[in-house]
């Protein structure tokens, strides 16, 4: 028991001496972790809640970055129309935007893999078909898909979540499946298939651990794919109302002050989601280099 | 050849008409499209009459079949919202959208792939270094935010671009186009590169792959060898090899780009058929809908089948594999 405790610990390790290699990676994740903290932290470090109506003036409607509003304290980043402080709503909006892309890669990690691991498993007609459709959905834009499943459940949080991992879910599918079925016909796998174990417990126990780490891979990405996706949804206007708002939201809620050079109502949300995005997709692309078994040490 | 032909033509009806099944229940499956289409307060009278006169009375399938029967019939109904033929309304947008997409996939071509190639030709080279960097910011910064700064940047500020609409379209071809002027142009102009910018990431990393991978191969070292100049070695042996990936993706990418136009459009108020989606999602006009969904799976279809045609014209061995 000690000694797989101290191989697992040495794996994280020797994972982290080797992640840190890249500079780049390593402050993408240190961003990451501040987006995270500001984003669950929220209500302890904003000045106010942007969406208690209460708290919102409208006199305060519309300030500038750096104006000191009516409530007596400074508005680094402006506020928007309502009177609502950008930066309050920032960390909120990141609130819901982490939270539906974690929620919805989560999701789509579990049944993509499920679905890979099942067909790579059993094989014959039903790795067949399933693979046919996982191909045919992931010839479709995964926007397209998301555009035509909003349109059919409709919108709120819970409809949202499903749309983007049933728009996803396939990526995970196919990578399972390419892990899982590299694996299927190793010795490992028969030799636990020739013992009494049900096959569950080979495919979950067994299989499935040794094909994870391109699945990390791929989820890392798609949590990101699934944040740009909803903030673009609630761009066009399909994705959360501005009472639950994302960063999407707020961005399309100022948009239309871009134009008469209001900028900071659209722009600062803009950068959030920005940073988060490319911070998430920098790491997985690290991730992605140090977990490659191909690459030369 | 032609068994390969056929075989392909095959599957490609048979996923048209699964996927059309599978758009029409969906679509089917969400709301009364009578609440949509008159005012709560009217009569029980007038309610009964729309419901025969669209056939929602009428069981499911049998409404499939009549929807397929028109469809091939190049009917595809009327739209709730604006009472035209979908068809007409549709095909009205298609010029505008196929411009912006056309306009995109040149531009992310002629700079992504001549990028591509220094980035693997050059690798440890500061340019290469910058180029890369471009495509990942390209690849993950959602379109529609890239869009804003564009709008903030060279219309808001610089005041050198209009920030959206079509302006001026002029007579080529059959179709209303605006490259036809020099207004029309500046127009296309931040929307096409917005649309681009995808696109360029991806090619710039499918040029570079490939190049990296082909420039460490023998017939490079051999070609270099026989005295050929780094140009030649570059556009006849590595330009050619690395055309099969970029071909397929060129293909496949565009069928994309056409659906992420609906982004594009929506930021630079483009009256493409993104445009007309969006709103008839969030009004609920089914027949739009529907024939939008058909529309672009046939397109696809299409694409896909195109793609694998000129694969096997450009790859000997897939032609002969498929044969067998």
């Amino acid at each position: 028991m000690s000694l797989a405790l101290e191989t697992r610990w040495s794996r994280l390790a020797n994972f982290w001496a080797d992640y840190r290699q890249s500079r780049v990676a390593v402050v993408a994740l240190v961003v990451i972790a501040i987006v995270i903290l500001a984003a669950v932290l929220a209500p302890l470090i904003t000045p106010q809640d942007p969406y208690n109506q209460a708290t919102l003036d409208l006199a305060a409607a519309r300030l500038m970055p750096g104006e000191i509003g009516p409530g007596g304290y400074v508005h680094w980043l402006g506020t928007d129309a309502a009177g609502r402080d950008v930066f309050s709503a920032i960390l909120y909006g990141l609130r819901t935007s982490l939270l539906v892309g974690v929620l919805a890669g989560t999701l789509a990690l579990m049944l993509g893999g499920v679905v890979g691991l099942l067909a790579a498993y059993y094989g014959g007609r039903l790795e067949a078909v399933i693979m046919r459709v996982i191909d045919l959905q992931l010839s479709l834009p995964a926007i397209l898909l998301a555009l035509v499943l909003i349109a059919l459940l409709g919108q709120g949080l819970p409809q949202l979540v499903a749309a983007l991992a049933l728009a996803q879910y396939a990526y995970f599918a196919r990578t399972a499946h390419g892990a899982a079925s590299a694996e299927r016909n190793k010795d490992y796998i028969e030799a636990a298939l020739s013992t009494p174990l049900p096959a569950m417990r080979v495919l979950f126990r067994h299989l499935l651990p040794n094909a994870l780490p391109p699945l990390i891979v791929v989820a890392t990405v798609q949590v990101a794919n699934s944040i740009a996706l909803e903030a673009t949804l609630s761009f066009l206007g399909l994705g959360l109302p501005l009472t639950q708002p994302s960063l999407g939201s707020l961005i399309s809620n100022g948009f239309q002050f871009l134009l008469s050079g209001r900028y900071w109502i659209s722009i600062y949300p803009g950068i959030a989601l920005m940073l988060t995005v490319v911070a998430i997709n920098l790491v997985g692309d690290q991730v992605r280099y140090v977990l490659n078994p191909r690459r030369s040490r | 050849m032609i068994s390969f032909f056929i075989q392909r033509l095959l599957q490609a009806v048979l996923v048209v008409v699964a996927m059309s099944m599978l758009v029409f229940v969906g679509v089917y499956a969400i709301g009364n499209p009578i609440d949509v289409m008159i005012d709560p307060a009217s009569s029980q009278a007038l309610r009964e009459s729309l419901i025969q006169r669209y056939g929602f009375d009428r069981p499911l399938y049998a409404q499939y079949f009549i929807f397929m029967g028109n469809l091939l019939q190049g009917d595809m109904g009327e739209s709730f919202i604006y009472r035209l033929p979908v068809f007409g309304l549709i095909f009205s947008r298609l010029p505008a959208t196929l411009e912006l997409a056309v306009s995109a996939m040149l531009i992310a071509t002629l700079l992504g792939i001549p990028l591509g190639i220094w980035a693997g030709y050059k690798p440890d080279a500061v340019s290469s270094k910058v180029i890369m960097g471009v495509s990942v910011l390209g690849f993950s910064v959602p379109t529609f935010w890239v869009g804003l700064l564009l709008i903030m940047g060279f219309a808001v500020e610089l005041r050198w671009l209009p920030s959206g609409g079509r302006g001026p379209v002029t007579e080529l071809l059959g179709m209303k186009l605006s490259i036809g002027s020099w207004e029309g142009l500046s127009h296309l102009v931040l929307p096409a590169f917005n649309l681009a910018l995808f696109k360029l990431g991806l090619l710039i990393r499918l040029a570079r792959a490939g190049t990296v991978e082909v420039m460490s191969s023998d017939y490079v070292r051999f070609a270099r060898a026989q005295g050929l100049s780094e140009s030649k070695v570059l556009g006849l042996h590595v330009l050619k090899n690395i055309s099969i990936p970029i071909v397929t993706v060129f293909g496949l990418e565009f069928g994309s780009t056409l659906a992420f136009a609906v982004v594009t459009e929506t930021v630079f108020n483009w009256p493409g058929m993104g445009k007309l989606i969006i709103d008839s999602i969030t009004v609920l006009d089914r027949p739009v809908m529907v024939a939008y969904l058909v529309l672009v799976v046939v397109l696809f279809v299409l694409i896909n089948f195109v793609v694998d045609l000129i694969y096997g014209q450009l790859d000997p061995r897939i032609r002969i594999k498929a044969a067998q």
